[in-house]
């Protein structure tokens, strides 16, 4: 079976998250990447799982620059085989998974494996994009998978809780919290990440349809008020008549 | 603009998230279009015209919600009324549907939008970012625009009124995936957690599984949903879904009780969008008294029974 891993990076989620040049620049000063831990904890390492059970190979693939090739050669470092980087700043998720399904299309992945979103956009965009442009189908916030043969089920979030799933692959999915468990790469991993193989792409053409014009902070939250245990009714009378939350 | 909304349901009933949805497209919409599937009565799709809908269209034939299914509809409907915007709720189906629609429509699309469109130069989206610790102004220079809409972000307005219901009549994709289990029903009907108004959530501080009685009576008594820390389910104190922060669930309720919980930034970064937010910790050194709105210094374990007490006497009067 062959496993295409999406892996973005994202900050260290203890950033401190700030902007440069009138607020339309995310300052990268001081910024430590980690791997989108949606992508590490539940895709990648599901995926390795699989490929550990029942044989094949696992890629794992970025959009972006050189300067993301550390947080590549850790995901090589937690066992993925072999690496993609389409040579192009990630500025768009339309962008993103269109150069994504370009390179996948060509490859005959049984399995698209995504993060359900990333920690700096959240925004879900990526995996029913990808699936949208192979035509596959998408297992949206997945949280289980097994294979048996070509036929996988799978267990997914949905509003009225969890549901039991079979689709047959070529698909895409996107992982949530309960697919795996993080693992630590160990010092074998980390010495034999250096050596595998990570191939460089320049990206195909494609549109890109948003942009962000400008970032803005929270604005500061109000003092707190703070009241006694034993001042419940008042509690209750703030959150009603002040708050106006109940 | 022309705008065209999905709209979903659960067990029978328009689910409140595509409310919002609609009456998000009518404030920057001259035309609201709903399209739904199977499932609703005809009354209940003819109401939608309070939150501002003309026209519904409903495919009776398509009663699940897989993702290609949905998008060759939702996609029929936006080309044949000539729809320029097309919006979802940021929910479990808008999650598997707005990006393969955006795709297929060749389209810029904003998820998790917070706020309406900006159209004073363009269409500009404002959304959160870097999980709520900042947003970000996003615009779309497609000529057709996806925005899905964060559930409980804006809310619903029911001006009144009522919409045309018409059947969907082209031809829709067949669903690749067989859901062999539905889904189980969730515990106590509370909401789910990204649409909870209101939300009790809890940490390591209670100590223990077998402590969790006093958190669900809470919850109970004001209609919450329960909610908790990563540690919690880590350990398996509570299911999974039940994670709230950065690497959990993102959560923009209107309230907020958090009881045991230190506020850790991960944490925090799941629920600071909370319009109000309370907390209930021992350590008056907690980190998460500066997220708050009320804090009370003390022990769950006494405030919370005297918590719901008070909220019990409050519905009662
Ligand atoms: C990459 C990464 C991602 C993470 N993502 C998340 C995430 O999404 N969500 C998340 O929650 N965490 C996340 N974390 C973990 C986070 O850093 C904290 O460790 C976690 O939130 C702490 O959980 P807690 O507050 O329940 O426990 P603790 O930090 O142990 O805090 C317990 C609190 O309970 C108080 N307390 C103790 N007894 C009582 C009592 N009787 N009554 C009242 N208060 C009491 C204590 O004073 C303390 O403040 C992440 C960490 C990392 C590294």
């Amino acid at each position: 079976m062959k496993f295409l891993v999406c892996i973005s990076k994202a900050p260290d989620t203890t950033s401190k998250i700030d902007f440069t040049d009138n607020a339309t620049k995310f300052n990268e000063a001081g910024i430590q990447y980690i791997i989108n831990p949606y992508d590490e904890w539940y895709a990648l390492v599901r995926a390795l799982e699989l490929k550990e059970s029942s044989g094949g190979e696992v890629t794992i693939i970025t959009v972006g620059p050189q300067a993301d090739e550390p947080v590549m050669r850790k995901a090589l470092a937690i066992g993925a085989d072999k690496a993609v980087r389409i040579n192009a700043e990630a500025t768009d998720s339309g962008f993103v998974a269109n150069q994504i399904a370009d390179y996948a299309a060509k490859e005959n992945f049984d399995i698209v494996l995504c993060g359900k979103e990333t920690i700096n956009y959240n925004s879900s965009q990526v995996p029913a994009m990808i699936a949208a442009h192979l035509d596959y189908p998408l297992i949206s916030l997945a949280t289980k998978l097994d294979i048996n043969g070509s036929t996988a089920t799978l267990q997914r979030d949905g509003a009225g809780g969890e549901e039991t799933v079979e689709v047959q692959t070529p698909f895409v999915l996107s992982a949530a919290k309960g697919m795996a468990e993080q693992r630590i790469p160990n010092m074998k991993g980390i010495m034999a990440a250096r050596t595998k193989p990570l191939e460089v792409i320049e990206p195909t053409g494609s549109d890109v349809h948003t942009q962000v014009v400008s970032y803005e902070m929270p604005s500061g939250k109000a003092e707190c008020k703070y009241l006694e245990p034993d001042q419940m009714d008042q509690l209750v009378e703030l959150l009603h008549t002040e708050a106006k939350v109940i | 603009m022309k705008a065209l909304v999905f709209a979903d349901s659960k067990d029978g009933s328009i689910v409140k998230s595509s409310f919002e949805a609609i009456s998000y497209a009518s404030k920057f919409a001259s035309e609201v279009t709903v399209v739904t599937y199977a499932g609703v009565s005809d009354d209940q799709l003819s109401a939608l015209g309070a939150y501002g809908a003309q026209k519904v269209i409903k495919a009776s034939s398509l009663s699940d919600n897989d993702s290609q299914a949905l998008t060759s509809l939702v996609c029929s409907v936006a080309q044949s009324e000539g729809s320029e915007a097309v919006v979802f709720s940021q929910d479990f189906t808008g999650k598997a549907v707005a990006g393969r629609v955006a795709v297929k429509l060749n389209a810029g699309l904003v998820s998790g939008a917070i706020d309406y469109p900006d159209t004073s130069s363009g269409f500009t989206v404002k959304k959160m970012a870097f999980s709520g610790k900042a947003f970000a102004h996003v615009k779309i220079t497609s000529p057709i625009k996806v925005v899905s809409v964060l559930p409980n972000a804006l809310g619903a307005e029911n001006k009144g009124g009522s919409a045309s219901v018409t059947e969907f009549s082209g031809q829709i994709e067949g669903s690749k995936v067989k859901i062999t289990q539905s889904a189980q029903a969730s515990s106590g009907g509370a909401a789910p957690l990204p649409e909870a108004e209101l939300v009790v959530s809890a940490g390591r501080g209670l100590k223990g599984p077998e402590n969790w009685g006093i958190v669900e009576d809470l919850a109970n008594a004001l209609g919450a949903t329960t909610a908790c820390s990563r540690p919690v389910a880590d350990i398996g104190w509570r299911p999974h879904h039940e994670h709230v922060g950065q690497t959990g669930v993102a959560i923009r309720p209107n309230l907020y009780i958090a009881a045991g919980i230190s506020g850790a930034i991960q944490h925090l970064a799941g629920v600071n969008g909370s319009k109000v937010i309370v907390v209930i910790n021992t350590d008056p050194e907690a980190p998460f008294f500066k997220a708050a709105d009320y804090g009370i210094v003390g022990d769950a374990f006494d405030v919370l029974p005297k918590l719901t007490e008070a909220v019990k006497k409050f519905k009662a009067s």
